[in-house]
């Protein structure tokens, strides 16, 4: 497929007037206040993991529940949390969506409808 | 003839079907490449999670923990969480690896940084590929021994019959032997997690006491070890430092891989998309949990001495099914076994082959125009036929020791090394520029693929008693004292992209990165940019 075809869609002038839109950056703004924190904290939680077991494997090893150590425990514990972070991602995700669909439309318009 | 042969054949000729079926189906590059984009959510979750529940996790992993123990079991725990991360991503947008980023930085870039990109996919799906082959060839030769099948035949066997599919079947066909693949590994896994439970008459306590001592040989030395305790794989001095490696190389890895990601052309809309990445997630994450318990089981109740002499580590699941219900089971647990080899494989072969279609043949050696119509799947096809051609003779060379688990990993770290960095620096950085991005990805490839030959996964010296696989490839203390690579190579990939683009003189970069910012957001242009 050529390229040509793409590049003629939309111009340089206009890809910078949708970036300047407030609609696109009032998206970019809630995007980062719900990604950043949660990002973070994914790598902390998930790092953590090979640190403690690194730095403390003795203490990950004391038995804590049902005869699992500490460190199969927390182990099991990144399954839930990252199904956790999957799920909340996933809805925030549909949202996100619904305000495209609003800037891409409007971009249509001021193209003059496609 | 045996139960095994016959089980094998059955699956052999249900997937040829299907194959065949897919063939009347598929007309045209988006039939071919794209499976149509008609796929529902459910389907393609279910393939999805069968591209990433490989037989390197199904045998591998199993393997790793039926030996190290709970060292083991931090390979599926960074692989899930790895998989939420870049899947999240994906398909909500925010950070870079959607497909609209991709189709900007992977293929309407210049012609250099494709045939580079092309350069470290095919790079990366060999690695993969190889891991693949290697426990097909390990599990058929093992299984059908009494049919006087080798390793080697079993290779050239699997190799072969992958190629048919993705030259046959495409897109669709590979898609169809996944999912029937992935529902037959997770009944079968979680059955025999069921047995391994009511092994230990379905107590906690139970079971992970003979987890916590583990009876075994070391060196010709009797051992009893606590397989749950961690420890047994990474040691001090640099056990944390691997650790930390390793998880780098698995989180920031699994974003850049490319059979992952062309899975995602095949549903219609992100709505679809995401309600597939539910269904993945599921599948993959109890999926995961089952390797622990698989794992553990079976070395408690088959015990690593004797894996050991029954076809080593990769073998511990078929032979944990074997002891814990009988000669049939094995046989099924084998089948899915082989069965995942060559779904999987043929995920492989066709991104790689895509990849070379597109992004080299058709953008880089003939300016992205296709001389003759259907030219593009032509050439994929062939190219689906070299890559498995390699990736045999490549398995052959290995031979039948190498742990499949381990191997995958590597390929992770080399496409975090590789990929991510220009992934990133697209998405964030206003002046990064195509020459930083074909340094980015050169250096990314060139440093992962470096340090894993210098490291102890490669050298080492052996005692003479070692021979034959276990032995180190290379007879010398290895210079790079981590196994995996990615706590060096990754940084040394974002380098090499910040030192190409700063001493190249490109001016119009800069006025790029709204486009490939809105693009990426919105999916703007993305339909077109590629034509599958």
């Amino acid at each position: 497929m050529p390229e040509e075809i793409i590049a003629s869609q939309e111009t340089r002038a206009g890809w910078d007037r949708i970036a300047a839109t407030p609609e696109f950056r009032g998206l970019m703004t809630t995007k980062k206040v719900f990604i950043i924190p949660v990002f973070l904290f994914f790598l902390v939680y998930y790092f953590a993991l090979p640190l403690l077991v690194g730095l403390a494997p003795h203490w990950m090893s004391t038995k804590i529940m049902g005869g699992a150590n500490r460190a199969y425990v927390f182990a099991l514990s990144q399954f839930v949390v990252a199904w956790v972070i999957a799920w909340r991602y996933l809805k925030a995700a549909g949202k996100f969506d619904r305000r495209v669909q609003e800037i891409v439309a409007q971009a249509d318009e001021s193209r003059g409808g496609k | 003839m045996s139960m095994s042969l016959l089980v094998f054949l059955a699956f052999i000729g249900i997937t040829l079907g299907i194959t065949y079926w897919a063939s009347k189906r598929s007309r045209g590059a988006t039939a071919y490449f794209a499976a149509s984009r008609q796929l529902t959510g459910a389907q393609n979750g279910i393939a999805v999670a069968g591209d990433y529940m490989s037989a390197a996790a199904f045998l591998g992993l199993v393997g790793i923990i039926a030996f190290q123990g709970y060292d083991g079991f931090l390979f599926p725990v960074g692989g899930f969480v790895a998989y939420v991360f870049a899947r999240a991503n994906d398909t909500g947008e925010a950070v870079p690896t959607m497909k609209g980023t991709l189709d900007m930085i992977f293929v309407r870039r210049p012609r250099p940084v494709k045939a580079m990109a092309s350069v470290s996919t095919l790079t990366i799906c060999t690695f993969y590929m190889i891991a693949q082959m290697v426990g097909a060839g390990a599990l058929v030769a093992l299984l059908l021994k009494d049919s006087g099948i080798s390793y080697r035949t079993a290779v050239v066997g699997v190799g072969t019959l992958m190629i048919v599919y993705v030259v046959f079947g495409g897109m669709l066909a590979t898609t169809w032997v996944q999912i029937v693949k992935a529902i037959l590994m997770m009944a079968g896994a979680t059955v025999l997690s069921i047995l391994v439970l009511a092994h230990f008459h379905f107590r906690p306590g139970e079971f992970f006491a003979a987890a916590g001592h583990v009876a075994y040989h070391n060196n010709g030395q009797a051992v009893v070890k606590d397989f749950l305790q961690p420890g047994l794989r990474y040691k001090p001095p640099y056990g944390t430092l691997d650790l930390v490696s390793l998880g780098l190389g698995l989180v920031f890895g699994t974003a850049g891989l490319p059979h992952i990601l062309v899975r995602f052309y095949t549903v219609p809309d992100a709505k679809t998309a995401r309600k597939s990445v539910m269904w993945a997630m599921v599948l993959i994450g109890s999926f995961f949990i089952m390797t622990s318990i698989l794992g553990l089981g079976a070395a408690a109740i088959v015990g690593p001495d004797y894996i050991a002499t029954h076809g080593g580590n990769n073998m511990s699941t078929p032979l944990l099914a074997q002891r814990l219900a009988g000669d049939l089971f094995f046989a099924f647990i084998s089948a899915v076994a082989f069965a995942t080899i060559l779904a999987v494989v043929a995920g492989l072969t066709i991104s790689a082959s895509t990849s070379f279609a597109h992004d080299f043949w058709t953008s880089t050696v003939h300016k992205g125009v296709e001389r003759h119509p259907g030219e593009e799947v032509r050439v994929a096809r062939m190219a689906a036929f070299g890559v498995g051609a390699a990736a045999i003779a490549i398995a052959i060379g290995v031979g039948p020791a190498a742990n499949v688990g381990f191997l995958t990993t590597l390929a992770q770290a080399v496409a975090a090394s590789a990929n991510f960095p220009v992934i990133v620096l697209a998405m964030f950085w206003r002046r990064f520029n195509t020459w930083g991005a074909v340094t980015g990805l050169a250096v990314g490839l060139v440093s992962s693929l470096g340090l894993i030959l210098v490291s102890p996964s490669f050298m080492g010296v052996d005692a003479s008693s070692v021979s034959g696989a276990a032995r180190h490839v290379i007879q010398a203390r290895a210079w790079f004292p981590l196994e995996n690579p990615g706590i060096v190579s990754i940084p040394l990939g974002f380098l090499g992209a910040l030192v190409g683009t700063l001493l190249s003189d490109e001016p119009a970069a800069g006025s790029k990165f709204n486009e490939l910012l809105v693009r990426s957001q919105t999916g703007l242009g993305a339909e077109k940019a590629a034509s599958y």
